[in-house]
């Protein structure tokens, strides 16, 4: 019998006994030292590194908060917008658990656009991390399909018609797109078929996806280490007596403990949001969404939340070409799938941009730059910045907005398409030894 | 689709069909101000509540403003006699659209959706308007469906157009009360129909503060003990 020859658990704790107990029949000392007590991180994480931890919290934060919402929620087009305001007014404590959940959506993207931006700065795509980065993209997009389903839920008008908008996408699909839009809201307009099957995706199927992929996602990383703001392999570099690395330090304690200041500075930003301005005028809740869904009143300006508006505002922004409309959705979805390929686009050698070149540099900020901006351009009407006046040669009349966004779309994509070229050529600066 | 797309592409930005029109007068919101919100729910129920609904907010929340519930019985509930109900209304939607054209909307959240500020602009905003069906408009409201409740209270205003400068409204017969009575009578209904959005919000302010403080304690522990910790990390 296994169970007699493992030793028992040692420590100073009064439950040595009942760990023991576990331990001879659950891998419970191996987890723990492989996941967290001997777990060995770079001791130079700054406060970029706050942001995985708190994505962890966030989803936790989002399914215990959905499980109380769900309790008195109910998915029908007849019901779902007043059973909401019945949350909001005669469940005790309900408004509470409703804001706790719509500030968690924005938080949950504000926390994971972060920690990309993070992995794009240091590299942590780059071999051997590859895989910890698709796992990573593809919370991503469940991230993204668990909030367009979601939002639809509260049933309010731009709950309502931006569903329509998002579906109506797949119908621009040449041959099968008006049967693949009919498939996803089954029905031929966004009604109860669809509230309830967005219901199903929205608590069971896609939590689920995501869970397994935050699963995968951390064991992927603890698998290879963890990268840092040097970009250098701490596990390069053991200390011969010990085998463990000269520059790394055991996630618990002292990630534990640093990771509580990050959740302690979350979460008095995320109260302050909660219990002071749970609107955030008009981008966390948008204001339309206090109207009933009503399927005869088309609103006149049609925004989605601010999440999704650097990709909304590609779309919007594409024309369509040989009179077909699908163009703009094939840009919006490369904008988002092109992460995927972001491991095998680069060819610097050196992974973090502390020892990038001054052509990296210059990309990234670029970059960055224009995805704000599209995220700006996507939350307005098309003619914020006016028309260029009549006449103008090429773009006479057109909306000034319209070709910003064009340009920035082509500065998004040459970041990531120019990457093979541009990152091999660039003058890097020499890489430590050891961590700075 | 295609007639989607093309809004969607093509003309979005127009702004929003009823909030064209006058820039908006600024609301004063005093949420602990209970006697103007019990004045405001008073207007509420006895001028709005008999086209419009309130059904997210029962009658029993009124409590919440300082009044017992035998207060609330005696002289708000005029449509029920279970003080549990919510604010609904005895009009007919069927009618609500043939005498108005449109069937007058809930107005449990109105406030949420529209802002203070423009439902302070739009009560004082009607004026005489021989060309519309009920023969008054809004400035905040271009064409709006219905006529002026509150008429009686503010008098009836008419639009002039001038060459300098935006159109300008004129009280041509005055009311029973004067301009500034007639402010502050639109402004209590005003704050009234702001608490009826979020009934919880005072609380909610009220509960954050605590939260702060509590939120500012622990990031000082946290602060503490990830330093005692990393002491020996060099």
């Amino acid at each position: 019998m296994a169970a007699t020859n493992k030793p028992p658990v040692t420590g100073a704790g009064p439950f040595n006994g009942v760990l023991t107990w576990f331990d001879q029949r659950f891998p419970l000392m191996v987890l723990w030292k492989s996941q967290l007590s001997e777990y060995y991180a770079p001791k130079n994480f700054n406060s970029w590194y706050f942001y995985g931890s708190l994505a962890l919290m966030v989803l936790v934060i989002q399914i215990v908060s959905g499980i109380f919402l769900t309790m008195n929620y109910k998915p029908s087009a007849e019901h779902a917008f007043a059973s909401v305001e019945y949350i909001m007014r005669d469940v005790p404590g309900g408004w509470i658990i409703r804001y706790i959940h719509s500030t968690g959506a924005s938080a949950f993207f504000i926390v994971v656009y972060l920690h990309m931006a993070r992995g794009l700065m240091y590299g942590s795509y780059r071999k051997p991390r590859e895989l910890t980065w698709i796992f990573g993209v593809l919370i991503y997009l469940c991230l993204m399909a668990e909030a367009f389903f979601g939002y639809l839920l509260p049933w309010g008008q731009m709950s309502y018609w931006g569903a329509q908008v998002i579906i109506n996408l797949f119908a621009t699909i040449p041959i099968i797109g008006e049967d693949l839009s009919v498939w996803i809201r089954g029905d031929y307009n966004v009604s109860d078929a669809t509230l309830n099957r967005f219901f199903a995706l929205h608590v069971i199927a896609i939590p689920m996806a995501l869970l397994g992929l935050v699963a995968a996602h951390l064991m992927a990383l603890h698998e290879t280490g963890s990268n840092n703001p040097d970009g250098i392999e701490i596990n390069d570099n053991l200390d011969p007596k010990t085998g463990t690395p000269v520059d790394g330090i055991p996630f618990h304690p002292y990630y534990t403990v640093k990771d509580l200041v990050g959740v302690a500075v979350f979460l008095i930003v995320f109260c302050a949001v909660v219990f002071f301005s749970p609107e955030v005028g008009g981008y966390f809740l948008e204001y339309n969404n206090f109207l009933p869904a009503d399927p005869l009143t088309t609103p006149a300006h049609i925004a989605p939340v601010w999440y999704f508006t650097p990709f909304y505002a590609m779309l919007r922004a594409i024309p369509s070409f040989f009179n077909m409309q699908v163009w703009g959705v094939i840009v919006m979805g490369a904008a988002v799938m092109i992460f995927f390929a972001l491991p095998w686009l680069d060819r610097g050698r050196t992974k973090s941009i502390r020892y990038r070149g001054p052509i990296y540099k210059a990309f990234f900020a670029v970059f960055i730059v224009s995805f704000l901006i599209l995220g700006y351009l996507g939350v307005e009407p098309t003619n914020v910045w006016g028309e260029f006046p009549k006449g103008t040669p090429m773009v006479g009349g057109d909306y000034i907005a319209t070709w910003v966004a064009r340009i920035l779309t082509v500065v998004y994509f040459a970041f990531f398409l120019l990457m093979p070229w541009y990152t091999a050529r660039d003058k890097e600066k020499p890489v430590p030894q050891r961590l700075t | 689709m295609k007639k989607l797309l093309a809004i969607l592409l093509a003309v979005p930005g127009i702004a929003l069909a009823s909030s064209g029109g006058a820039a908006l007068e600024h609301a004063t919101v005093n949420l602990h101000d209970k006697m103007s919100l019990q004045r405001g729910a008073q207007i509420f129920v006895n001028h709005c509540l008999n086209c419009h609904a309130a059904s997210a907010m029962r009658y029993s929340k009124l409590t919440e403003l300082g009044l017992t519930e035998q207060q609330v019985r005696e002289n708000l509930m005029l449509a029920t006699d279970k003080v549990g109900d919510p604010m609904t209304t005895t009009l007919d939607p069927r009618d609500g659209k043939a005498w108005f054209g449109v069937n007058p909307p809930d107005l449990s959240l109105v406030a949420r959706a529209r802002g203070a500020d423009w439902l302070y602009t739009y009560l004082r905003g009607f004026y005489r308007d021989p060309t519309a069906k009920s023969g008054w408009n809004n400035t905040a409201f271009p064409n709006v469906g219905m006529p002026h409740v509150l008429w009686e209270y503010q008098g009836s205003q008419v639009l002039h157009a001038s060459d300098k400068g935006p159109a300008k409204l004129v009280l041509e017969s005055p009311g029973k009360l004067s301009p500034a009575e007639y402010d502050k009578y639109a402004g209590d209904l005003v704050n009234y129909l702001v608490y009826m959005g979020e009934p919880a919000r005072a609380k909610r302010v009220q509960i954050g503060i605590v939260v702060m403080f509590f939120l500012a304690v622990f990031f000082v522990i946290t602060v503490l003990l990830k330093k005692e910790y990393w002491k020996d990390v060099r």
